[in-house]
């Protein structure tokens, strides 16, 4: 079971402290030792290179287009290996409720929807993975968590699509700029 | 300026210079639904200020209290939570109950819009002879008392029979089982407390029976929880092949969710064989086991020779009228009688009515609501349990809390709330609540609960050792 490490998961939620768009204090204070600590506990990690940042240079970046749930389009990079919830948080990537749990397959909200021909290449699934795409809201064929896929150059340019959370989809509000 | 003081130059300046007053908004309830109800109002409103009220000290309701404490990924959601708490447009006042304190309509006063989440305090129950017996708990009591819920805290249930039966096939009772017939070390690690750890070292439960009133195909909980059950070290899985008789034909067209659930069951139970011949040919000692009986509706808890305990329960048999979820259990007239000396009813939670000036439909346990706006109130609405029933994992609350937010900025946006005249908000309650000798736990304060409840668990390796006692943790923080 492809599980992150502690190293990876702290990260994680350290980058998605950054992503509260109202908030103007700084994220010094991380995650909570208690918890997050717990979940890393005891699992495998991934392999990891820290070593791998530093000889990255911009051509080794993937580049990966999301549709948004109200039809915005973001784009933003990766490094080979990152997963799909490691571009959003560490771009911040504005996306409701998205990677609840950190990367430890225990919710459905980074779920993704995949162009088919991307699809067909992925890694084949896990039990685990496919028992919580059951509980995903508005699943497709090509369904996967984002979580458990990891960017490869042949992804470059790939788009895929985050699915309406409810079943109605609602015309969504946003005040946050008009205030 | 409670709730931004000082704290919050950037938004506080902003909200100054802004012609309207910033809508102030309160949430009751911290758990997943107030909190995820919180988070998408301060996101997608720039100006909003938003008050989370707690009953007790501490915060996140299920996900500190319900969630089991071998699984602390879920728990993962408590670092988006703190984010919001620390929010300078959000703040936490715990130990306030509303009903009591302070009351829904003095809320009203203080706030523009004021938002229910304060979820399911109770169970259903029973109602057969034999329920008050020791012996007999309630799931809700017994997952309090393992995770350290303060109103639970001395139930010290009686692990001292073999057999232990279980009334429900929902995802609690599936917790349950594992938590009775987990091996200690798993839990050990945990944060589950350390008295009911020491319990459940002397537990001499050994057979968990998971007893539901339809079939296969009407069990509630969900696959992850039951293959987690399939695969426990230490306890082997005892399903009825004949159960399922057919039923990989049923499902055959069935959403994948079912699909897949009821064919992890037949495979369980069409394994079972081999895994037996297995393990006798190793010699191994009678493992734990635990099992899943349907169509069986409990008719009484049988009491000991002298009446003192329980020490079995019977239970009618049925057969279903109709197919699918609404399948109904209609008794056959037979009955069965099982030995077992602890009887868990895991039925469902339910929510009850917090103020009368809040509708409240008693036959579904939930505020009537469109969208989240609770009906014939304006300015009042209500998310998570209390709106939609006591069910769904996490990711449901989430949508649902951001449907009921959804309304809420639709009502400020569309002018259905007025928010010309400002309201006081923790100003106002907080003259309510010293009046009335109440003190709040801000977040900060919970903060130092949470530091001194990671320091004891440190020594023991756990990542907390929770304070169970209400009075203690408000020493902690010098109330």
């Amino acid at each position: 079971m492809a599980a992150p490490g502690p190293a990876r998961l702290l990260r994680a939620a350290a980058a998605s402290s950054r992503r509260w768009l109202f908030s103007s204090t700084s994220p010094a204070a991380g995650p909570r030792p208690g918890y997050g600590g717990a979940a890393a506990a005891g699992r495998t990690a991934r392999p990891f290179s820290l070593s791998a940042r530093a000889v990255l240079s911009s051509e080794d970046k993937i580049t990966v287009h999301f549709i948004n749930r109200d039809g915005d389009k973001l784009t933003a990079q990766g490094k080979p290996g990152d997963s799909l919830l490691d571009v959003v948080v560490d771009n911040n990537l504005d996306i409701d409720g998205f990677g609840a749990c950190e990367g430890t397959l225990a919710c459905s909200t980074c779920h993704l929807i995949f162009e088919d021909h991307i699809f067909e290449k992925l890694d084949a699934i896990t039990d685990e993975e496919m028992d919580m795409l059951d509980l995903a809201y508005g699943l497709t064929e090509t369904s996967r968590l984002g979580c458990q896929i990891c960017l490869k150059k042949s992804m470059n340019d790939m788009t895929v699509r985050v699915p309406e959370a409810v079943a109605d989809a609602r015309q969504s509000v946003d005040m946050s700029k008009n205030s | 300026m409670a709730g931004a003081g000082g704290r919050a130059p950037l938004g506080l300046r902003r909200w100054l210079s802004s012609p309207a007053p910033a809508p102030r908004v309160c949430v009751v309830g911290s758990g997943p639904a107030g909190f995820y109800t919180a988070q998408h109002i301060l996101k997608h409103h720039g100006g909003a200020l938003v008050d989370i009220y707690e009953k007790l000290p501490v915060p996140f309701g299920l996900v500190r209290f319900g969630v089991a404490p071998d699984h602390p990924e879920v728990k993962n959601v408590i670092n988006t939570f703190t984010q919001t708490a620390r929010s300078e447009r959000c703040a936490y006042y715990g130990n306030v109950t509303v009903g009591r304190d302070v009351t829904v309509p003095e809320l009203q006063q203080a706030y523009h819009a004021v938002v229910l989440s304060y979820g399911a305090e109770d169970n259903r129950v029973l109602g057969i002879p034999g329920e008050n017996l020791p012996g007999v708990y309630t799931a809700r009591a017994f997952v309090g008392w393992y995770n350290g819920l303060p109103e639970n805290r001395d139930l010290k249930p009686d692990l001292s029979c073999e057999t232990a039966l279980i009334l429900g096939h929902g995802n609690v009772a599936l917790d349950i089982a594992r938590i009775l017939l987990s091996p200690l070390q798993l839990l050990r690690k945990t944060d589950i407390t350390d008295s009911s750890l020491a319990a459940l070292a002397c537990s001499k439960v050994k057979r968990v029976w998971l007893v539901g009133r339809r079939g296969p195909l009407q069990v509630a909980f969900t696959i992850k929880e039951l293959r987690e059950m399939i695969n426990l070290p230490g306890a082997r899985p005892v399903l009825d092949p004949a159960d399922f008789t057919g039923l990989e034909s049923a499902v055959r067209d069935a959403p994948r969710p079912r699909k897949r659930l009821t064919e992890l069951m037949i495979k369980t139970a069409l394994e079972k064989p081999v895994e037996m011949q297995a393990a006798a040919a190793a010699g191994a000692a009678a493992p734990r086991e635990w099992g899943l009986k349907f169509q069986r509706s409990p008719q009484e808890v049988l009491p000991s020779a002298d009446g003192r305990r329980a020490r079995g329960i019977r239970m009618a048999l049925t057969c279903l009228e109709g197919s699918g979820d609404s399948a109904k259990a209609v008794p056959t007239g037979a009955v069965e009688e099982l030995e077992c000396g602890l009887v868990l009813s895991s039925i469902g939670y339910r929510s009850l009515p917090l103020d009368p000036a809040v509708p409240f439909d008693s036959q579904h346990g939930v505020i009537p609501n469109s969208s989240g706006r609770v009906q014939g109130v304006p300015g009042l609405y209500c998310s998570g349990w209390v709106k939609r029933g006591p069910t769904g994992v996490i990711i449901t609350t989430m949508n649902d809390s951001f449907d009921t937010a959804q309304s809420v900025l639709e009502d400020l946006q569309g002018g259905v709330l007025d928010t010309s005249p400002p309201r006081e908000g923790f100003g106002l309650v907080e003259s309510i609540l010293r009046s009335r000798g109440v003190r709040p736990v801000s977040f900060s304060d919970w903060e130092k609960i949470d530091a001194a409840e990671v320091a004891r668990g440190k020594a023991a390796g756990k990542p907390r050792e929770k304070i169970v006692d209400p009075v203690e943790m408000l020493q902690i923080i010098g109330h």
